[in-house]
């Protein structure tokens, strides 16, 4: 499959004057999960926004598969293979479940689910082929983000806050997800408030604090100093 | 009865004017992010280029149909390519003063060249008298303007709802920046969704000729009631578009027909409830308002 690594090297980011991240250096190897974790306002999405190139108030380098993404537009970086699933969900009233899932271009043949897959994956999202998209529950609704770009072939999910207004047997069933495409040596940045959900699915963990990375550290050791960390986060 | 069933013609047939113009303000407005207030300039560039294309070539409405919207297609991609693209990175205070800048100099322009009265425009042959069904006397033009402007809205809905392309618009105009995300290249349709929006609008000015005034002013109240209509179907909404378009069509022709001179009033009485009891119109996003 995919030999592709994700590579940040001292970003930076703006909302006109103000700073928002600072010399952020990050790296995510293929197949490997890696959460950002800190409390809001700390910078986890605008650093998600500034790796697809939403957020174009930036400096530094993101290198994906070994290329600098430079000033390249968002659209081209979801073609190369980086997928986003927002923490709004992101799906779209005005189309239909299945739409949803077709709307994205096919970016990568060998990576890219099929549709018959999603449908067997998520039985519900077969069910509820022919309603508009935001008709489904939150649960449902965070699955059908994550198939749509599971579909397109991406090899790497940007995941925003998966976890966040659900019930505990959803997030268990997207740890679930998360851990099998894992498998498949597919890539994940996750954000996640949740530290207990984050370290069932992670092998890594950045500390984002005041647009910083504080620390870095293996899912063993964020897992012995959770409450330290936490209370050092102020979370 | 008989009065009601004209009055609902005359509205279905006023209806379909607004209908078309707004499509093509929502399409644009969801793809580009743009706001065009040109828009009753090209309404009336299309009515004005009817009756310039009669008096120059002598070519009637149904040659001046198809002619005159092709070419408000390109006048659209060529207003897109010299001007508008350049909006879409900055604070939108400069769209307003952009399209509000070329209605100026469009009207003025006519007006310059053309003068202030109204060009003739005759009803075109073959719908010219009037049809009697009962004791019911309906006029042709109107019978064909109101199915003429129904079967056009149901065909641009059925391209925005069964192609590719139309899943494409539809998703951009909901949210262009993640279809950017998701991997559309949304600029590619930018240019021509805006001359497709500009082309409806043109059209709809051909489809008024012949039962309105054609000057250079005509488009100054239809921008007017083309926003009401916009506001009450919900901005950014496709389908709020239309059927806002159809139903302020038809509360004009009621309030002409039952209230007279508070017709006008009784549109923009109807936006201000639909305001007050959904804000974000009939069919916009609950977010919008918030």
């Amino acid at each position: 499959m995919s030999d592709q690594t994700l590579e940040i090297a001292g970003l930076s980011a703006w909302y006109g004057e103000a700073k928002v991240l600072t010399d952020v250096d990050l790296r995510v190897e293929p197949g490997e999960v890696v959460t950002l974790v800190g409390r809001n306002g700390a910078g986890k999405t605008t650093l998600l926004r500034s790796v697809m190139g939403l957020h174009r108030q930036v400096e530094g380098t993101v290198t994906w598969g070994g290329d600098d993404l430079g000033k390249a537009s968002a659209d081209k970086r979801a073609r190369a293979g980086i997928g986003w699933v927002p923490d709004d969900r992101g799906i779209y009233a005005t189309l239909t479940v299945a739409e949803n899932l077709l709307l994205p271009p096919v970016t990568s043949k060998a990576d890219a689910w099929s549709l018959d897959q999603v449908y067997e994956q998520f039985p519900v999202l077969h069910e509820r082929r022919d309603f508009p998209g935001t008709k489904l529950s939150g649960g449902e609704q965070q699955m059908l983000a994550i198939a749509r770009v599971l579909r397109m072939g991406s090899t790497l999910l940007l995941l925003d806050e998966p976890s966040e207004g659900l019930a505990p047997v959803i997030v268990q069933r997207i740890g679930e997800i998360i851990r099998q495409i894992k498998s498949q040596g597919v890539s994940v940045l996750l954000v996640e408030q949740n530290v207990k959900f984050a370290s069932t699915v992670a092998d890594r963990h950045y500390l984002l604090a005041q647009g910083r990375v504080v620390e870095s550290l293996d899912n063993d050791s964020f897992q012995s100093r959770t409450t330290e960390l936490l209370e050092y986060l102020g979370m | 009865m008989t009065a009601f069933i004209q009055y609902t013609l005359q509205g279905l047939a006023l209806g379909g004017f607004y209908a078309l113009a707004a499509l093509g303000l929502a399409v644009i407005f969801g793809v580009l992010g743009v706001v065009n207030f040109s828009h009753g300039a090209c309404y009336m560039l299309g009515a004005v280029g009817a009756a310039l294309l009669l008096d120059a070539t002598g070519l009637g409405f149904w040659a001046a149909l198809p002619i005159i919207t092709v070419a408000m297609f390109l006048f659209g991609v060529l207003l897109e390519r010299l001007f508008v693209q350049w909006l879409l990175r900055l604070d939108p205070l400069y769209n307003f003063l952009l399209t509000f800048g070329i209605t100026l100099f469009l009207v003025d322009f006519v007006k310059r060249r053309y003068g202030v009265s109204s060009l003739p425009y005759e009803l075109p042959a073959g719908l010219q008298g009037r049809v009697n069904v009962g004791s019911v006397s309906l006029s042709s033009y109107q019978i064909f303007v109101a199915v003429f402007s129904v079967a056009l809205c149901l065909a641009v809905w059925l391209l925005l709802t069964k192609t590719r392309v139309g899943m494409i618009v539809r998703a951009s105009t909901e949210d262009a920046e993640r279809s950017r995300a998701l991997g559309i290249n949304v600029g590619r349709w930018v240019t021509p969704v805006f001359g497709f929006g500009i082309a409806l609008a043109g059209l709809a000015g051909v489809l008024r000729a012949p039962t309105g005034s054609v000057n250079a002013d005509m488009g100054s109240f239809f921008i007017i009631i083309l926003f009401a209509v916009v506001v009450i179907g919900g901005l950014g909404s496709i389908l709020g578009a239309v059927v806002a378009g159809f139903l302020v069509g038809l509360v004009e022709a009621y309030g002409q027909g039952y209230a007279g001179s508070f017709s006008q009033v009784l549109i923009f009485v109807l936006m201000a409830v639909v305001i007050l009891v959904r804000p974000s119109g009939l069919f916009g996003r609950e977010e919008a308002a918030s």
